[in-house]
């Protein structure tokens, strides 16, 4: 992992809407790609139904459609590159070693580790039917402060924490869930963690009995401002 | 989003209330009246939790829970019923909880009741009765391994641990079961999450907020610092997601790819690790 990977050096809008033409359609390929597993359920995500998934049109702007779980995974890859920019940022800045303890430094190179592990993974998982590289927006960050980053921070986390719980229910497959499940918990802990950062020993650890479950078009709204590329989810 | 997660206390101030609304027209209800209005004007809002929106469709919106979601939901109450009691009598122990840190326990003993509260009154009828424990895990005998569970601190926080993670793991064990149970599967998301918001707390708590290893807010591989609690982790060093080893495909090591993805339990075995609490 190094800090270039922070720049999601975005990959051209047209060329990916052209490759989804001329594949025909990822669908198709994906699904033979499936095939020829002997557990598919338990291998690389298949584009499902007839919906052509994420498009990508000519300035980049991304359609996710809810109604297909590739969609749904690339909404989360969507939130992790988010995430995995931030930290790989945060702990690559020069007043990174100043600004926080030694203790706080292992803490938020470990949520570095984490967010960079899971979007890797989604990455891994979605192969050719991935969505490009985001490019990240953070000029309203400052990142040798330690308060704006771990507001920040926060944000990051429960606005994950939140998306996860929302989305949940479009997926369609048994093993997608259980991997956003096997995800979710990880991001309540980093959230709780940040929390506990900026106000120790009080209740703001878990605010409520219940999180949230936010809709995507509530969760895209809020990481608008930090995506340069502009993200609409249909069938939701 | 912002909106919403800026105003966490009125959210926890209006929850009770709610559900007591709900639970005290249950009868009501029940004989055709519809969903309570101050629900239904949080819904067109969006303030009010999902848990509760799927409480009025879960509990008021059929007739009868399918069996399957009332068996997880029992299963689930069962372990709420555990966690509250638990803290309930901890915050409640003469010179247990340390007067810095009773926020914290305050705080998930208010949030375990009101799981409890939520499970029982979407459950109804079905909900199972409270078990009687024995938080020394001695099966009633109150002499096992954690005799000293409410007069010492440090015993009392390591069972906290263990109980909420393992609570984490038991919500996620059932998410495949739910999937057809939208608003159900969604309300037992945001009550996982939050088991986990407060296992991370106490694991931090546990090692005095320095991020040292254990005692980190995640689990790392299939390691505690808890005699006896092997099986509240077993399971959790793998690095083998969908079918895809993650060391491969990423920078990341091994510990800290174990550490990304939490990992479920079956009912059976959660199950079998709070047996002995229960008499």
């Amino acid at each position: 992992m190094d800090a270039s990977s922070a720049g999601m050096p975005g990959q051209d809008g047209r060329t990916r809407r052209e490759f989804l033409r001329v594949a025909g359609l990822a669908g198709a390929a994906m699904a033979m790609a499936g095939c020829s597993g002997t557990a598919t359920e338990m291998t690389a995500p298949v584009r499902q139904g007839t919906p052509a998934g994420a498009v990508v049109g000519p300035n980049g702007e991304i359609t996710l459609d809810f109604s297909s779980d590739i969609d749904v995974l690339n909404y989360a890859y969507a939130l992790e590159q988010l995430e995995a920019a931030f930290y790989v940022t945060v702990v690559a800045n020069a007043a990174f070693g100043t600004i926080f303890t030694a203790s706080e430094q292992r803490l938020l190179r470990d949520i570095k580790d984490h967010e960079v592990a899971h979007r890797d993974f989604f990455g891994a998982a979605l192969g050719a039917a991935k969505i490009p590289n985001l490019t990240p927006n953070f000029t309203g960050v400052s990142f040798g402060d330690r308060t704006s980053v771990l507001q920040t921070a926060k944000t990051f986390e429960d606005l994950g924490v939140g998306a996860y719980n929302g989305a949940a229910r479009y997926l369609a497959s048994e093993a997608y869930l259980g991997v956003a499940g096997k995800i979710v918990s990880v991001e309540a802990r980093h959230a709780a963690a940040i929390r506990d950062l900026l106000a120790n020993r009080s209740a703001d650890f878990a605010p409520n009995a219940f999180d949230l479950g936010l809709t995507p078009t509530a969760v895209l709204s809020a990481a608008d401002p930090f995506i340069v590329e502009s993200i609409t989810a249909i069938n939701t | 989003m912002s909106s919403q997660s800026n105003t966490p206390s009125a959210l926890s101030t209006i929850d009770p209330e709610v559900v007591s609304t709900l639970v005290s027209r249950r009868s009501a209800i029940a004989k055709g009246a519809s969903a309570s209005g101050l629900v239904m004007a949080g819904l067109r809002l969006g303030t009010v939790p999902t848990a509760l929106a799927a409480l009025s469709t879960a509990a008021f919106g059929q007739a009868r829970l399918p069996t399957t979601v009332s068996g997880v939901l029992n299963f689930a109450l069962k372990l709420e019923y555990l966690e509250s009691e638990f803290y309930n009598r901890g915050v409640a122990a003469p010179n247990l909880i340390p007067a810095a840190d009773r926020t914290i326990f305050l705080t998930i003993q208010a949030h375990e009741n009101a799981h409890v509260d939520y499970l029982r009154t979407t459950l109804g009828a079905s909900a199972r009765p409270k078990p009687t424990f024995d938080f020394t895990a001695g099966n009633g005998s109150g002499t096992g391994p954690f005799a000293d569970v409410f007069t010492n601190y440090a015993t009392f926080l390591a069972v906290s641990q263990a109980f909420e993670d393992t609570g984490v793991r038991a919500y996620k064990g059932q998410a495949a079961t739910l999937l057809p149970y939208k608003d159900v599967l969604q309300a037992a998301l945001t009550i996982h999450s939050v088991e986990a918001r407060h296992a991370a707390e106490v694991r931090r708590l546990r090692g005095n907020f320095m991020d040292n290893e254990p005692n980190q807010g995640w689990i790392t591989q299939a390691r505690t610092d808890i005699p006896g609690t092997g099986a509240v982790y077993a399971g959790e060093d793998t690095t083998v997601q969908l079918g895809i080893d993650v060391t491969t495909i990423t920078p990341v090591a091994a510990k800290e790819i174990s550490e990304a993805f939490d990992e479920p339990l079956t009912m059976a075995a959660v199950l079998a690790i709070v047996d002995p609490f229960i008499v």
